[in-house]
């Protein structure tokens, strides 16, 4: 893109949003910032289990549907660990492990033997997803579990400057974002795994030709890609409950961030889940019967100019 | 054996006797097949579960015979979904060729059967706990009878409670279907008579999670929240709300504080001590009926096997409903022919006794019957339930207005900001 | 450029000068098999018919005009014609999937458009509708459905096929929320009851009779429509660019274009079956066009097999059959866990559906034939 059209789209974009920000904080501050920290917070959830997806995409170049299920089992075992332990630093960590071990016996079981098909890996997830969910009502009922975050966490933060109160465990949600996204980046960008899965997003082949064990680079990433949907559901546990049904929403939330943000990209998808939850919790302080239509304009604007999302490479 | 008299006069009373018998048995009559339609699925399951409890219950208070004929239950499964439900019910009807159906359980889907048995005259239709206004009051059909009181007749009185508490200005926060509509007129109605003013509604899509920007919305000038959600919606917004700091009083629509929301697994439950609410139940009520509905309830569906502390309001709904088929039957000697009608004008006539009170139908088939104002109140083991503070009697569709005054809930209706 | 075009372009030009030795014997197309009926006095398209239809394909074409008559109303209404219908939307999917190599997930929102398009302008119990006769109505909502999945098409075709999935799974999560959310158009979570077939020429087209052969003329037409299509060169074409795409772009195919037209008849298949759906319903709801949907229409196309159009209806036919009669024998809870499960065992073990099963099978158990593969399409 030239200078010219870059500035462009900036003005394109940035003016209506700059124009609706200048109106909203003069007509309601309260409820302009309060829906500014609503839309991080919420964007650091969808952050957190996109970005296992996006990891797992970019490698293996498998579009894993069974990660909303992978969400639900990490929920509802965090939430038993919670309730049997009364801690909830062992319920993230159990949570975490239990998506992980699944993700890992899906991969070594069942996708490492269609190598290469990528439909038919995408088909067996979807089948694994209707089986998992299925199994977790079987054993959870359609009851709601709703999980109590930490002490130290509940309740609300008070006497804030122009919010007032602002609940710190959501609060909280946007340093667990900011954590895992630094941890992420670390892991990519400063370890040997990472770099590996890094090489095996732009070259698959030759990581393979370079002497690496791809299977193993393969099993872990997959292994981390569920275990932090796994971690998501712990923690959007206490936020949004988990009932039958969370699977499919996470799983829509995740495809339009990595959708948005570029596949196989970590920044990607923390642009792709910022823009979401920006859009997604405006809409519904704003004008609640079209907040899925600002969503869906934006995937389309997207689509239509930059297919592979704003981070993408071309595969 | 000698062939002489008084042998031939034995044998021949002992061959009536068991002609006599016999007879009476092939006197006793075909099974009756009786559908049931719960939603089993999606996000009523758990309310779906207690339906199908209520109505078994039913069923086995009479031994499973009614006028010497066996009934037999056949179930069907829905997920809130209209299309669903009508898929399910035709199954019931015209495969597996029930002669009465009990169901469904929610607005929407009521509505869709409603329209399905106008269809089917031969089989008579019998609302499960489906409470949307439109089912029986817009395009009635004739073999469709509801013996449940509409979403709209649940809040009578808690309009006049809510200023009797001093909440002069409240903003409702509902569900974006046909039952909360219901729900909303019904409380408006009599709210905003008496003076009371509703500045904002704010209807969230029915499954939404997350009501941050909801509560967000909520004006600095209102001194209460109606809250209309149900089920996985009811637990998150009072957690979301309690975390974000906020302290309005709350009063909760029917299904807000039933049984089902009221046990959901997890502690952030004492904030809705004290909501007061309205409903066609009450958990502590202290009528001799309905205590001995309870036991019979704890005792077939002990908490142990998976049943609520106490029913919830959709075992009441369909056990009052399958009562009254039952009841019905009864009534004509399970007689079924010449098109139901009997049955039907039975079932129109009839003043059928609940665990809450003694029901009656209106020209619409739909019920007249009673209400309770109720205050959420939680006992020695930490259980939750709620106690009366009032009841009212004969409540019907129109809730005591004028044909001409009355105008049905939508979104837009009613109004008083 | 077409395929007439190129065969005539190889055959004549500067290689036909006589000093060239051509090697035309290797690239001369095999002779066609001797005409059995080369000597009898038939007229060329009845000798063309006895050529391609055989005793089994006039069997079953009995068999399905037969079924209203031996079977209950029940069974023709809600097993038999909802699987034509459900069949027409998968054949759509099939059609994409497997001769286009494009899997889309967004075939039951075009189905879902076409629909909402009968509902609202056309005449129904909600008051928003327009009352439109029908005559204006479905050809509309037809026309309203190419367009959208032309659109969804073009939105997806740049990208490579395994994005293809996630961007129509999001798309068509969208056109749910946006039908659930949205009063004014689309009358929200109610969505529009009372939605019937007109009453044509005294026919009622609501009874089970009627309506069975309706949606039996609209399936065998997509059917032998999708057959006559895949040997055009259109859709040979697109079988190209489904093998091969960057070969088919260096031969001069506008791939992009072949792919949205694809998408184009998919979207008018999608759009008759969705029509019929609505009809067949009688309501239409967020509900009809939400993820349970949009993914039971792929579980359908597989369990049936993508090779062939007949696969679509097949695993229609399962599809019904375990759904309306898996109560009487398992939990009706449990539905989710069967169909789930007999979808990953099909993807498991035998990817190309019931149809690649019926290979196998017949590879094993049938007489010592010419070595059939199980991705031979006929």
């Amino acid at each position: 893109m030239t200078r010219n059209e870059r500035f462009a789209t900036w003005l394109l974009v940035g003016g209506p949003i700059a124009v609706f920000s200048v109106w909203a904080l003069a007509d309601n501050t309260r409820l302009y910032l309060v829906t500014l920290l609503n839309s991080l917070t919420l964007a650091s959830l969808y952050f957190i289990v996109a970005s296992g997806f996006t990891l797992v995409f970019g490698l293996m170049r498998n579009v894993n549907l069974a990660h909303g299920s992978l969400y639900l089992l990490g929920g509802y075992v965090g939430y038993v660990v919670a309730r049997e332990t009364g801690w909830w630093i062992i319920a993230l960590a159990a949570g975490f492990l239990a998506a992980a071990i699944a993700g890992l016996l899906i991969q070594v079981l069942i996708l490492r033997r269609m190598q290469g098909q990528e439909l038919r890996q995408t088909m067996v997830t979807i089948g694994l997803s209707i089986v998992i969910a299925d199994l977790l009502l079987m054993v959870f009922t359609g009851q709601v579990h709703q999980m109590e975050a930490p002490s130290f966490l509940q309740g609300p933060i008070r006497d804030i400057p122009l919010i007032k109160a602002y609940s710190a465990y959501r609060l909280s949600l946007l340093g667990f974002g900011i954590a895992i996204g630094l941890f992420l980046w670390w892991l990519l960008n400063r370890t040997l795994v990472g770099s590996m899965i890094r090489a095996g997003v732009d070259d698959r082949a030759m990581l393979a030709a370079a002497g690496v064990n791809v299977n193993l680079v393969f099993a872990v990433t997959f292994a981390l890609g569920a275990g932090l949907a796994g971690l998501g559901g712990v923690i959007g546990a206490v936020e949004l409950s988990m009932v039958p049904g969370e699977d499919t929403r996470l799983l829509l939330a995740s495809l339009i961030v990595v959708i948005v943000g570029g596949m196989g990209s970590v920044t990607g998808a923390a642009i792709g889940a910022a823009i979401l939850g920006l859009a997604e919790t405006y809409g519904l302080a704003y004008a609640p019967t079209y907040s899925v239509v600002f969503t869906f304009v934006i995937l389309i604007v997207v689509l239509a100019f930059r297919p592979r999302g704003i981070m993408g490479r071309p595969a | 054996m000698k062939l002489n008299k008084r042998n031939w006069i034995r044998t021949m009373c002992a061959a009536a006797v068991v002609a006599a018998v016999s007879g009476a048995a092939f006197a006793q009559g075909a099974p009756l097949k009786i559908g049931l339609l719960a939603t089993l699925e999606g996000p009523f399951a758990a309310g779906g579960a207690d339906g199908m409890r209520g109505a078994e219950l039913a069923l086995n208070q009479r031994g499973g015979v009614v006028a010497g004929r066996k009934i037999e239950l056949i179930k069907a499964s829905s997920n809130a979904q209209p299309d669903v439900a009508v898929n399910a019910a035709r199954k019931l009807v015209e495969q597996d060729k029930v002669e009465i159906m009990v169901g469904p359980l929610s607005g929407g889907e009521g509505i869709a059967v409603k329209d399905y048995s106008k269809t089917q005259p031969q089989v008579t239709f019998i609302n499960g706990s489906s409470g949307a206004q439109a089912t029986t009051l817009v395009n009635t059909s004739p073999n469709f009878f509801r013996f449940n009181t509409d979403g709209a007749q649940w809040m009578v009185g808690l309009g006049k409670a809510a200023m009797d508490k001093g909440f002069k200005r409240t903003m409702i926060i509902a569900e974006d279907y046909a039952f909360p509509y219901s729900q909303v007129q019904g409380f408006m109605a009599e709210y905003c008579r008496l003076g009371g003013k509703v500045p904002l509604k704010a209807w969230v899509p029915l499954g939404a999670k997350d009501y941050s920007s909801v509560i967000a919305r909520i004006p600095k000038d209102v001194d209460s929240l109606l809250v209309i959600l149900g089920g996985a919606d009811a637990v998150n917004f009072l957690t979301q709300y309690e975390n974000a700091g906020g302290d309005l009083p709350m009063m909760g629509g029917s299904i807000t504080v039933s049984q089902d929301v009221l046990n959901y697994k997890g502690k952030r439950r004492d904030s809705l001590v004290g909501t007061i609410s309205a409903g066609p139940v009450a958990d502590n009520f202290e009528g001799a009926d309905w205590r001995a509905f309870v036991a019979d309830y704890r005792k077939a569906y002990p908490v142990s096997a998976g049943g609520f502390p106490s029913p919830s309001l959709f075992a009441f709904a369909y056990y009052t409903n399958m009562k009254a088929a039952l009841d019905g039957l009864a009534a004509v000697n399970g007689d079924l022919s010449g098109g139901q009608a009997k049955y039907r004008e039975t079932l129109s006539k009839m003043v059928l006794k609940t665990p809450t009170g003694d029901v009656r139908l209106d020209g619409n088939r739909q019920a007249i019957g009673t209400t309770f104002v109720t205050e959420v109140v939680k006992d020695a083991q930490g259980n939750l339930s709620t106690k009366v503070l009032r009841k009212v009697d004969n409540v019907d569709q129109t809730l005591g207005m004028k044909k001409e005054d009355f105008q049905m809930g939508t979104r837009d209706t009613p109004v008083c900001p | 450029m077409n395929a007439a075009k190129w065969r005539r372009a190889m055959n004549t030009g500067p290689t036909t000068g006589p000093t060239r030795p051509l090697p035309r014997a290797a690239t001369q197309p095999a002779k066609p098999a001797p005409d059995p009926y080369a000597d009898s006095s038939a007229p060329r398209w009845l000798k063309a018919l006895w050529r391609t239809v055989s005793p089994r394909h006039v069997f079953v074409l009995a068999l399905l005009l037969l079924v209203p008559f031996v079977a209950s109303p029940f069974v023709t209404y809600q097993v038999a014609a909802q699987s034509l219908i459900l069949g027409l939307i998968a054949l759509s999917l099939s059609f994409l999937a497997g001769y286009g190599g494009i899997v889309s997930l967004a075939q039951m929102t075009v189905a879902g458009i076409a629909g909402y398009a009968v509902a609202v302008l056309g005449a129904s119990g909600t008051a928003s509708s327009l009352g439109w006769h029908w005559g204006l109505v479905v050809p509309l909502a037809l026309l309203i459905a190419v367009v959208c999945s032309t659109l969804v098409g073009w939105l997806s075709v740049r990208t490579d096929g395994i994005y293809t999935i996630m961007i129509t799974l999001a798309i068509g999560v969208a056109f749910y929320y946006l039908v659930l959310q949205n009063y004014s158009v689309f009358n929200g979570f109610q969505g529009f009851q009372k939605v019937y077939p007109p009453t044509v020429w005294g026919i009622s087209w609501r009874s089970p009779m009627p309506f069975y052969f309706l949606c039996l003329f609209w399936a065998l037409a997509g059917y032998f429509a999708i057959q006559w299509l895949v040997r055009t060169p259109f859709g040979i074409a697109l079988q190209g660019t489904r093998d091969n795409a960057r070969r088919m772009n260096s031969l001069g195919f506008n791939v992009t274009a072949t792919r949205v037209l694809a998408y184009a008849v998919s979207g008018l298949l999608a759009g008759v079956g969705g029509v019929l759906l609505v009809w067949y319903n009688g309501l239409i709801s967020p509900g009809s066009v939400g993820t349970g949907w949009l993914i039971n229409v792929l579980v359908i196309a597989v369990l049936g097999g993508m090779k062939h159009p007949i696969g679509a209806f097949l695993g229609a036919i399962v599809f019904i059959l375990l759904q309306t009669f898996a109560i009487d024998l398992i939990d009706r809870e449990r539905f989710n866990l069967v169909i789930g499960g007999v979808f990953l065992a099909i993807v498991l073990f035998s990817p190309d559906g019931l149809l690649g099963l019926w290979a196998k099978l017949r590879m094993h158990f049938g007489p010592s034939q010419v070595l059939t593969s199980t991705t031979q399409r006929r």
